[in-house]
Protein backbone atom coordinates (compact mmCIF):
# COMPACT_ATOMS: atom_id res chain seq x y z
CA UNK A 1 0.00 0.00 0.00
CA UNK A 2 1.08 3.60 -0.44
CA UNK A 3 0.99 6.54 1.77
CA UNK A 4 1.87 9.90 2.29
CA UNK A 5 5.24 9.93 3.98
CA UNK A 6 6.81 13.19 5.41
CA UNK A 7 9.73 13.90 3.35
CA UNK A 8 7.66 14.02 0.60
CA UNK A 9 8.99 16.61 -1.23
CA UNK A 10 12.59 15.90 -0.19
CA UNK A 11 13.46 15.19 -3.74
CA UNK A 12 12.76 18.63 -5.54
CA UNK A 13 15.63 20.52 -5.86
CA UNK A 14 16.22 24.46 -4.48
CA UNK A 15 18.51 26.66 -2.24
CA UNK A 16 17.04 24.97 0.50
CA UNK A 17 16.99 21.49 -0.27
CA UNK A 18 20.91 21.48 -1.11
CA UNK A 19 21.83 23.08 2.42
CA UNK A 20 23.87 21.04 4.71
CA UNK A 21 21.17 19.43 7.23
CA UNK A 22 22.84 20.73 10.16
CA UNK A 23 22.92 24.18 8.98
CA UNK A 24 19.00 23.62 8.28
CA UNK A 25 18.59 21.95 11.42
CA UNK A 26 20.58 24.93 13.69
CA UNK A 27 18.70 28.04 11.54
CA UNK A 28 15.33 26.19 12.68
CA UNK A 29 16.18 25.73 16.19
CA UNK A 30 17.66 29.43 16.47
CA UNK A 31 14.23 30.56 14.58
CA UNK A 32 12.02 28.74 16.64
CA UNK A 33 14.06 30.21 19.92
CA UNK A 34 13.47 33.65 18.26
CA UNK A 35 9.66 33.36 17.46
CA UNK A 36 9.16 32.18 21.31
CA UNK A 37 11.24 35.12 22.78
CA UNK A 38 9.23 37.59 20.96
CA UNK A 39 7.56 39.49 23.44
CA UNK A 40 3.41 38.83 23.05
CA UNK A 41 2.15 42.20 22.01
CA UNK A 42 4.73 42.57 18.99
CA UNK A 43 2.87 42.13 16.15
CA UNK A 44 4.91 43.69 13.95
CA UNK A 45 8.17 41.26 14.68
CA UNK A 46 5.57 38.33 14.39
CA UNK A 47 4.53 39.53 10.93
CA UNK A 48 8.61 40.20 10.11
CA UNK A 49 8.82 36.26 11.17
CA UNK A 50 5.95 35.44 9.00
CA UNK A 51 6.89 37.38 5.96
CA UNK A 52 10.79 35.62 6.21
CA UNK A 53 9.90 31.91 6.34
CA UNK A 54 6.95 32.79 3.53
CA UNK A 55 9.89 33.99 1.81
CA UNK A 56 11.96 30.60 2.82
CA UNK A 57 9.35 28.87 1.75
CA UNK A 58 9.03 30.18 -1.52
CA UNK A 59 12.20 29.22 -2.37
CA UNK A 60 11.90 25.74 -1.73
CA UNK A 61 9.29 25.32 -4.11
CA UNK A 62 7.20 23.61 -1.88
CA UNK A 63 3.72 23.50 -2.81
CA UNK A 64 1.77 26.30 -1.09
CA UNK A 65 -1.39 24.13 -0.32
CA UNK A 66 0.28 21.42 1.55
CA UNK A 67 2.09 23.54 3.44
CA UNK A 68 -0.79 25.06 4.75
CA UNK A 69 -2.75 21.79 5.02
CA UNK A 70 0.50 20.38 7.05
CA UNK A 71 0.37 23.41 9.47
CA UNK A 72 -3.19 23.14 9.86
CA UNK A 73 -2.54 19.63 11.50
CA UNK A 74 -0.82 21.11 15.33
CA UNK A 75 -4.29 23.11 15.69
CA UNK A 76 -6.32 21.17 17.73
CA UNK A 77 -3.43 20.22 19.58
CA UNK A 78 -2.27 23.58 20.55
CA UNK A 79 -6.08 24.78 20.80
CA UNK A 80 -6.85 22.45 23.12
CA UNK A 81 -4.16 23.07 25.56
CA UNK A 82 -4.63 26.86 24.96
CA UNK A 83 -8.46 26.95 24.39
CA UNK A 84 -8.77 27.91 28.43
CA UNK A 85 -6.47 30.43 28.84
CA UNK A 86 -9.07 33.73 27.94
CA UNK A 87 -11.36 32.28 30.79
CA UNK A 88 -8.82 31.57 33.68
CA UNK A 89 -6.64 34.55 32.94
CA UNK A 90 -7.19 38.07 35.29
CA UNK A 91 -8.21 41.67 33.23
CA UNK A 92 -10.44 43.46 31.85
CA UNK A 93 -13.67 41.90 31.09
CA UNK A 94 -14.06 41.01 27.05
CA UNK A 95 -17.06 39.73 27.47
CA UNK A 96 -19.26 37.80 30.35
CA UNK A 97 -21.77 34.87 29.59
CA UNK A 98 -24.13 32.87 32.04
CA UNK A 99 -24.08 29.09 30.95
CA UNK A 100 -26.53 27.83 33.25
CA UNK A 101 -25.59 27.87 36.78
CA UNK A 102 -22.16 29.07 36.08
CA UNK A 103 -21.10 33.05 34.89
CA UNK A 104 -17.98 32.89 32.30
CA UNK A 105 -16.25 35.90 31.75
CA UNK A 106 -13.18 36.65 28.68
CA UNK A 107 -10.40 38.89 29.83
CA UNK A 108 -8.72 40.84 26.88
CA UNK A 109 -5.39 39.60 28.43
CA UNK A 110 -6.08 36.12 27.99
CA UNK A 111 -7.39 36.81 24.19
CA UNK A 112 -4.04 38.27 23.61
CA UNK A 113 -2.15 35.19 24.98
CA UNK A 114 -4.04 32.57 23.39
CA UNK A 115 -3.52 34.46 19.98
CA UNK A 116 -0.20 35.01 20.80
CA UNK A 117 0.04 31.15 21.56
CA UNK A 118 -1.46 30.24 18.31
CA UNK A 119 0.53 32.48 16.10
CA UNK A 120 3.81 31.47 18.03
CA UNK A 121 2.98 27.46 17.35
CA UNK A 122 2.20 28.13 13.81
CA UNK A 123 5.22 29.82 13.03
CA UNK A 124 7.15 27.35 14.73
CA UNK A 125 5.43 24.55 12.62
CA UNK A 126 5.80 26.46 9.58
CA UNK A 127 9.99 26.70 9.94
CA UNK A 128 9.66 22.76 11.17
CA UNK A 129 7.43 21.33 7.96
CA UNK A 130 10.06 23.47 5.85
CA UNK A 131 12.80 21.67 7.36
CA UNK A 132 11.65 18.28 7.61
CA UNK A 133 10.08 18.43 3.84
CA UNK A 134 13.25 19.82 2.25
CA UNK A 135 15.84 17.38 3.88
CA UNK A 136 16.04 14.17 3.32
CA UNK A 137 14.81 11.98 6.78
CA UNK A 138 18.17 9.86 6.10
CA UNK A 139 19.86 13.17 5.79
CA UNK A 140 18.42 14.66 8.90
CA UNK A 141 19.56 12.24 10.78
CA UNK A 142 22.96 11.82 9.44
CA UNK A 143 22.97 15.62 10.56
CA UNK A 144 22.00 15.00 14.09
CA UNK A 145 24.44 12.16 14.60
CA UNK A 146 27.31 14.49 13.47
CA UNK A 147 25.58 17.06 15.78
CA UNK A 148 26.22 14.76 18.65
CA UNK A 149 22.87 13.32 19.10
CA UNK A 150 23.13 9.95 20.81
CA UNK A 151 23.13 6.83 18.59
CA UNK A 152 20.93 4.99 20.32
CA UNK A 153 17.90 7.65 19.60
CA UNK A 154 19.11 8.35 16.09
CA UNK A 155 18.80 4.48 15.33
CA UNK A 156 15.27 4.56 16.83
CA UNK A 157 14.05 7.21 15.04
CA UNK A 158 15.39 5.77 11.62
CA UNK A 159 13.62 2.29 12.64
CA UNK A 160 10.86 4.31 13.29
CA UNK A 161 10.62 5.96 10.24
CA UNK A 162 11.28 2.34 8.52
CA UNK A 163 8.82 0.80 10.14
CA UNK A 164 5.28 3.19 10.86
CA UNK A 165 4.59 2.27 7.02
CA UNK A 166 5.08 -1.62 7.73
CA UNK A 167 3.08 -1.16 10.98
CA UNK A 168 0.35 1.10 9.04
CA UNK A 169 0.06 -1.61 6.67
CA UNK A 170 -0.81 -4.38 8.84
CA UNK A 171 -2.86 -2.41 10.76
CA UNK A 172 -5.10 -1.78 7.75
CA UNK A 173 -5.34 -5.49 7.11
CA UNK A 174 -6.69 -6.02 10.37
CA UNK A 175 -8.54 -4.00 10.13
CA UNK A 176 -10.35 -5.39 6.88
CA UNK A 177 -9.98 -8.61 8.29
CA UNK A 178 -12.15 -7.54 11.16
CA UNK A 179 -14.53 -5.49 8.54
CA UNK A 180 -14.77 -8.19 6.46
CA UNK A 181 -15.98 -10.77 9.65
CA UNK A 182 -18.89 -8.13 10.24
CA UNK A 183 -17.84 -6.24 12.89
CA UNK A 184 -20.74 -5.09 15.07
CA UNK A 185 -22.48 -5.60 18.04
CA UNK A 186 -21.91 -2.85 21.05
CA UNK A 187 -19.78 -0.53 22.16
CA UNK A 188 -18.33 -2.77 24.61
CA UNK A 189 -17.99 -5.24 22.27
CA UNK A 190 -16.26 -3.12 19.98
CA UNK A 191 -13.85 -2.23 22.40
CA UNK A 192 -12.73 -5.16 23.51
CA UNK A 193 -12.02 -6.17 19.61
CA UNK A 194 -9.89 -2.97 19.07
CA UNK A 195 -8.08 -3.79 22.58
CA UNK A 196 -7.42 -7.11 20.91
CA UNK A 197 -6.22 -5.67 17.17
CA UNK A 198 -3.81 -3.51 19.84
CA UNK A 199 -2.06 -6.24 21.73
CA UNK A 200 -1.81 -8.53 18.46
CA UNK A 201 -0.12 -5.27 16.93
CA UNK A 202 2.21 -4.83 20.24
CA UNK A 203 3.13 -8.93 19.19
CA UNK A 204 3.80 -8.63 16.22
CA UNK A 205 5.88 -5.74 16.12
CA UNK A 206 8.03 -7.35 18.87
CA UNK A 207 8.50 -10.05 16.58
CA UNK A 208 9.17 -8.11 13.46
CA UNK A 209 11.52 -6.39 15.81
CA UNK A 210 13.69 -9.49 16.71
CA UNK A 211 13.57 -10.76 13.15
CA UNK A 212 15.21 -7.21 12.35
CA UNK A 213 17.85 -7.58 15.01
CA UNK A 214 19.00 -11.37 13.68
CA UNK A 215 18.81 -9.33 9.94
CA UNK A 216 21.51 -7.31 11.81
CA UNK A 217 23.73 -9.85 13.70
CA UNK A 218 23.63 -11.95 10.37
CA UNK A 219 25.74 -8.97 8.84
CA UNK A 220 27.88 -8.92 11.20
CA UNK A 221 26.36 -6.24 13.43
CA UNK A 222 27.79 -6.21 17.31
CA UNK A 223 25.61 -3.44 18.38
CA UNK A 224 27.84 -1.01 17.32
CA UNK A 225 26.42 1.54 15.17
CA UNK A 226 28.83 2.81 12.25
CA UNK A 227 28.19 4.85 9.05
CA UNK A 228 30.14 6.59 6.73
CA UNK A 229 30.60 10.18 6.76
CA UNK A 230 29.22 11.93 3.54
CA UNK A 231 27.72 15.30 4.94
CA UNK A 232 30.30 18.69 4.52
CA UNK A 233 29.51 22.65 4.76
CA UNK A 234 30.19 24.57 2.46
CA UNK A 235 30.32 28.12 1.43
CA UNK A 236 26.71 28.37 0.96
CA UNK A 237 25.58 27.22 4.20
CA UNK A 238 27.79 29.48 5.93
CA UNK A 239 26.72 32.48 4.21
CA UNK A 240 22.85 30.72 4.45
CA UNK A 241 23.11 30.56 7.97
CA UNK A 242 25.16 34.25 8.60
CA UNK A 243 22.37 35.92 7.08
CA UNK A 244 19.52 33.85 8.64
CA UNK A 245 20.58 34.94 12.04
CA UNK A 246 21.09 38.90 10.98
CA UNK A 247 17.98 38.73 9.72
CA UNK A 248 15.99 37.10 12.49
CA UNK A 249 18.30 39.73 15.32
CA UNK A 250 17.21 42.51 12.73
CA UNK A 251 13.36 43.18 14.16
CA UNK A 252 15.25 43.60 17.84
CA UNK A 253 17.70 46.16 16.60
CA UNK A 254 15.47 48.06 14.55
CA UNK A 255 12.15 48.08 17.23
CA UNK A 256 13.85 48.41 20.37
CA UNK B 1 44.03 -34.89 1.00
CA UNK B 2 42.32 -34.63 4.10
CA UNK B 3 42.68 -30.58 4.17
CA UNK B 4 41.60 -30.66 0.78
CA UNK B 5 38.29 -33.18 1.74
CA UNK B 6 36.97 -30.28 4.48
CA UNK B 7 38.17 -27.39 2.56
CA UNK B 8 35.39 -28.72 -0.15
CA UNK B 9 32.92 -28.93 2.16
CA UNK B 10 30.63 -25.54 2.47
CA UNK B 11 28.94 -26.88 5.29
CA UNK B 12 29.43 -30.00 8.05
CA UNK B 13 26.67 -30.79 10.57
CA UNK B 14 26.52 -33.85 12.50
CA UNK B 15 23.80 -34.84 14.97
CA UNK B 16 22.53 -31.80 15.58
CA UNK B 17 19.36 -31.21 17.86
CA UNK B 18 18.01 -27.89 18.82
CA UNK B 19 15.74 -27.28 21.85
CA UNK B 20 13.61 -23.90 22.04
CA UNK B 21 13.60 -22.49 25.35
CA UNK B 22 9.54 -23.06 25.62
CA UNK B 23 10.78 -26.96 25.43
CA UNK B 24 10.07 -27.35 21.72
CA UNK B 25 12.52 -29.39 19.70
CA UNK B 26 13.05 -27.71 17.01
CA UNK B 27 15.92 -29.92 14.90
CA UNK B 28 16.32 -33.59 16.19
CA UNK B 29 19.76 -35.13 15.40
CA UNK B 30 20.48 -33.21 11.74
CA UNK B 31 23.35 -34.79 9.55
CA UNK B 32 24.14 -32.83 6.78
CA UNK B 33 27.25 -31.80 4.06
CA UNK B 34 27.26 -29.30 1.52
CA UNK B 35 29.92 -29.79 -0.78
CA UNK B 36 31.38 -26.26 -2.05
CA UNK B 37 29.76 -25.28 -5.62
CA UNK B 38 26.38 -27.38 -5.06
CA UNK B 39 23.02 -25.88 -5.01
CA UNK B 40 20.77 -27.67 -2.26
CA UNK B 41 17.41 -27.48 -1.56
CA UNK B 42 16.14 -27.87 2.39
CA UNK B 43 11.85 -28.70 1.71
CA UNK B 44 9.48 -29.83 4.05
CA UNK B 45 5.90 -28.77 5.38
CA UNK B 46 5.68 -25.48 7.65
CA UNK B 47 7.49 -26.15 11.04
CA UNK B 48 9.14 -28.67 9.82
CA UNK B 49 12.53 -26.66 11.11
CA UNK B 50 13.82 -25.57 7.91
CA UNK B 51 14.23 -22.37 8.93
CA UNK B 52 15.69 -23.55 12.68
CA UNK B 53 18.35 -24.92 10.69
CA UNK B 54 19.00 -22.53 8.29
CA UNK B 55 19.75 -20.13 11.49
CA UNK B 56 22.38 -22.70 12.67
CA UNK B 57 24.31 -21.93 9.32
CA UNK B 58 25.98 -18.37 10.38
CA UNK B 59 25.37 -19.18 14.73
CA UNK B 60 22.21 -16.83 15.30
CA UNK B 61 21.32 -19.93 16.73
CA UNK B 62 23.27 -22.65 18.55
CA UNK B 63 22.19 -26.56 19.29
CA UNK B 64 23.88 -29.49 20.93
CA UNK B 65 26.91 -29.96 18.33
CA UNK B 66 29.33 -28.11 16.54
CA UNK B 67 28.16 -26.95 12.74
CA UNK B 68 31.10 -26.53 10.82
CA UNK B 69 31.34 -23.75 7.72
CA UNK B 70 34.21 -23.59 5.40
CA UNK B 71 35.84 -25.91 7.73
CA UNK B 72 35.54 -22.98 10.65
CA UNK B 73 33.38 -24.19 13.77
CA UNK B 74 30.34 -21.99 14.61
CA UNK B 75 31.62 -20.80 17.70
CA UNK B 76 32.03 -17.06 19.20
CA UNK B 77 35.42 -16.80 18.09
CA UNK B 78 34.74 -17.17 14.07
CA UNK B 79 31.64 -15.61 14.08
CA UNK B 80 32.38 -12.56 12.73
CA UNK B 81 34.58 -14.29 9.74
CA UNK B 82 31.46 -16.72 9.17
CA UNK B 83 28.83 -14.02 8.83
CA UNK B 84 30.81 -12.42 6.35
CA UNK B 85 31.42 -15.49 4.63
CA UNK B 86 27.70 -17.42 5.08
CA UNK B 87 24.87 -14.69 3.50
CA UNK B 88 21.40 -15.40 4.64
CA UNK B 89 18.63 -14.16 3.25
CA UNK B 90 14.88 -13.84 5.16
CA UNK B 91 11.70 -14.63 3.94
CA UNK B 92 10.63 -11.25 4.73
CA UNK B 93 12.54 -8.29 2.97
CA UNK B 94 10.83 -6.08 5.34
CA UNK B 95 13.12 -7.94 8.11
CA UNK B 96 15.96 -7.78 5.72
CA UNK B 97 15.99 -3.97 4.61
CA UNK B 98 16.25 -2.11 7.93
CA UNK B 99 17.47 1.13 6.90
CA UNK B 100 16.36 4.46 5.40
CA UNK B 101 17.95 4.09 2.35
CA UNK B 102 18.81 1.01 -0.20
CA UNK B 103 22.56 2.48 -0.12
CA UNK B 104 22.72 2.22 4.00
CA UNK B 105 21.03 -1.22 3.27
CA UNK B 106 23.72 -2.94 1.25
CA UNK B 107 26.00 -0.74 2.52
CA UNK B 108 25.32 -2.37 6.50
CA UNK B 109 27.38 -5.65 6.11
CA UNK B 110 30.80 -4.08 4.68
CA UNK B 111 30.77 -1.21 7.18
CA UNK B 112 30.30 -3.63 10.09
CA UNK B 113 33.21 -5.60 8.89
CA UNK B 114 35.22 -2.78 8.59
CA UNK B 115 35.83 -1.86 5.35
CA UNK B 116 37.48 1.78 4.33
CA UNK B 117 34.95 3.54 2.57
CA UNK B 118 35.63 3.66 -0.92
CA UNK B 119 35.82 0.07 -1.00
CA UNK B 120 32.47 -0.23 0.99
CA UNK B 121 31.28 1.92 -2.37
CA UNK B 122 32.42 -0.19 -4.60
CA UNK B 123 30.96 -3.61 -2.76
CA UNK B 124 27.54 -1.07 -3.18
CA UNK B 125 27.84 -0.69 -6.69
CA UNK B 126 29.40 -3.85 -7.57
CA UNK B 127 26.19 -5.70 -5.31
CA UNK B 128 23.49 -3.44 -6.80
CA UNK B 129 25.01 -4.36 -10.46
CA UNK B 130 24.71 -8.28 -9.73
CA UNK B 131 21.17 -7.89 -8.85
CA UNK B 132 19.95 -5.22 -11.54
CA UNK B 133 19.16 -2.19 -9.37
CA UNK B 134 21.79 0.27 -10.11
CA UNK B 135 20.18 3.68 -9.44
CA UNK B 136 18.19 2.83 -6.79
CA UNK B 137 21.08 3.63 -3.92
CA UNK B 138 18.85 6.58 -2.45
CA UNK B 139 15.34 5.26 -2.99
CA UNK B 140 13.59 3.94 0.48
CA UNK B 141 12.89 1.10 0.69
CA UNK B 142 9.14 0.88 1.80
CA UNK B 143 8.53 2.20 -1.48
CA UNK B 144 9.72 -0.37 -3.71
CA UNK B 145 7.55 -3.08 -4.90
CA UNK B 146 8.06 -6.82 -3.29
CA UNK B 147 10.30 -8.37 -6.19
CA UNK B 148 12.89 -4.80 -5.92
CA UNK B 149 12.39 -5.22 -2.00
CA UNK B 150 13.52 -9.08 -2.73
CA UNK B 151 16.66 -8.49 -4.86
CA UNK B 152 17.85 -5.48 -2.69
CA UNK B 153 17.36 -7.81 0.40
CA UNK B 154 19.68 -9.96 -2.15
CA UNK B 155 22.43 -7.38 -2.53
CA UNK B 156 22.51 -6.62 1.14
CA UNK B 157 24.27 -9.77 1.25
CA UNK B 158 25.83 -9.67 -1.94
CA UNK B 159 27.90 -6.78 -0.55
CA UNK B 160 29.84 -9.13 1.57
CA UNK B 161 31.02 -11.68 -0.81
CA UNK B 162 29.20 -14.66 0.76
CA UNK B 163 30.70 -17.59 -0.35
CA UNK B 164 27.59 -19.37 0.68
CA UNK B 165 24.03 -18.23 0.11
CA UNK B 166 21.33 -19.35 1.77
CA UNK B 167 17.78 -18.35 1.43
CA UNK B 168 14.50 -19.05 2.85
CA UNK B 169 11.84 -19.09 0.96
CA UNK B 170 12.96 -16.73 -1.80
CA UNK B 171 10.64 -16.83 -4.18
CA UNK B 172 7.34 -16.31 -1.11
CA UNK B 173 4.80 -13.87 -2.32
CA UNK B 174 6.59 -13.15 -5.88
CA UNK B 175 4.18 -13.47 -8.98
CA UNK B 176 5.70 -15.39 -11.64
CA UNK B 177 7.75 -13.31 -13.63
CA UNK B 178 9.25 -11.42 -10.46
CA UNK B 179 9.60 -15.58 -9.75
CA UNK B 180 11.68 -16.13 -12.87
CA UNK B 181 13.80 -13.35 -13.03
CA UNK B 182 14.56 -14.41 -9.64
CA UNK B 183 15.51 -17.72 -10.20
CA UNK B 184 17.76 -16.04 -13.33
CA UNK B 185 19.65 -14.39 -10.94
CA UNK B 186 20.33 -16.88 -8.28
CA UNK B 187 21.17 -19.39 -10.84
CA UNK B 188 23.62 -16.94 -12.47
CA UNK B 189 25.74 -16.65 -8.85
CA UNK B 190 28.70 -18.89 -8.97
CA UNK B 191 28.56 -19.25 -4.95
CA UNK B 192 27.16 -22.11 -2.88
CA UNK B 193 23.53 -22.09 -2.01
CA UNK B 194 21.11 -23.54 0.40
CA UNK B 195 17.68 -22.91 -0.54
CA UNK B 196 14.39 -23.81 2.07
CA UNK B 197 11.33 -23.59 0.14
CA UNK B 198 7.60 -24.81 -0.74
CA UNK B 199 8.25 -24.20 -4.08
CA UNK B 200 8.85 -27.31 -6.04
CA UNK B 201 8.97 -25.67 -9.35
CA UNK B 202 12.10 -23.18 -8.05
CA UNK B 203 13.79 -26.22 -6.60
CA UNK B 204 13.71 -28.48 -9.89
CA UNK B 205 14.89 -25.52 -12.16
CA UNK B 206 17.69 -24.52 -9.24
CA UNK B 207 18.84 -27.35 -6.86
CA UNK B 208 21.06 -30.56 -8.37
CA UNK B 209 20.07 -32.00 -4.53
CA UNK B 210 17.18 -31.97 -2.05
CA UNK B 211 16.63 -32.89 1.23
CA UNK B 212 13.45 -33.65 3.24
CA UNK B 213 12.23 -32.63 6.39
CA UNK B 214 9.54 -33.32 8.58
CA UNK B 215 9.39 -32.76 12.20
CA UNK B 216 12.92 -31.56 13.05
CA UNK B 217 14.33 -34.72 11.03
CA UNK B 218 16.22 -34.67 7.91
CA UNK B 219 13.61 -38.07 6.16
CA UNK B 220 14.67 -37.87 2.88
CA UNK B 221 17.80 -36.85 0.82
CA UNK B 222 19.15 -37.38 -2.68
CA UNK B 223 19.00 -35.60 -6.58
CA UNK B 224 16.19 -33.42 -6.83
CA UNK B 225 15.28 -35.37 -10.01
CA UNK B 226 14.56 -38.79 -7.37
CA UNK B 227 12.96 -36.89 -4.83
CA UNK B 228 10.46 -35.16 -6.42
CA UNK B 229 9.31 -37.85 -8.87
CA UNK B 230 8.93 -40.07 -5.43
CA UNK B 231 5.35 -39.06 -4.77
CA UNK B 232 4.54 -41.21 -2.26
CA UNK B 233 7.38 -39.84 0.07
CA UNK B 234 6.33 -35.98 -1.31
CA UNK B 235 2.82 -36.99 0.09
CA UNK B 236 3.58 -38.51 3.65
CA UNK B 237 5.03 -35.14 4.43
CA UNK B 238 2.51 -32.90 2.66
CA UNK B 239 4.54 -31.66 -0.15
CA UNK B 240 2.05 -32.65 -2.55
CA UNK B 241 -1.55 -33.41 -3.26
CA UNK B 242 -3.09 -36.31 -1.64
CA UNK B 243 -5.86 -37.00 -4.87
CA UNK B 244 -6.99 -40.59 -5.17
Amino acid sequence: MKHSFIDQYSGLDSLIHRLDPRTKFITSLAFIVAVVLTPASNWRVFAFYFCLIAVLLVISKLPPLYVLKRSLVIFPFVLMIAIFIPFFKQGEVAGSYNIWLWQVSVTYSGLLILANVVVKAWLCILSLILLSSATKLADLLKGLKQLGVPRVIILILSFMYRYVFVLVDEVMRMRQARDSRNFGGNRLYQLRTIGNMVGTLFIRSYERGERVYVAMLSRGFDGEVRTLHKLSFRQVDAYFSTTFCLILILPGIVWW
Amino acid sequence: MVAQEIMDKAVDIEGLSFTYPDGHQGLKNIDLVVYRGEAVAVIGPNGAGKSTLLLHLNGILRGNSVVKVFGLPVEEKNLKEIRRKVGLIFQDPEDQLFSLTVFDDVAFGPINMGYSEPEVKQRVTQALEWVGMNGYEQRSPHHLSIGEKKRIAIATVLSLNPELLVLDEPTSNLDPRSKWSLFELLRQLPVTKIVAAHDLELVRALCQRTVVMDEGKIVAGGSTESILSDVPLLRAHGLAPCLD
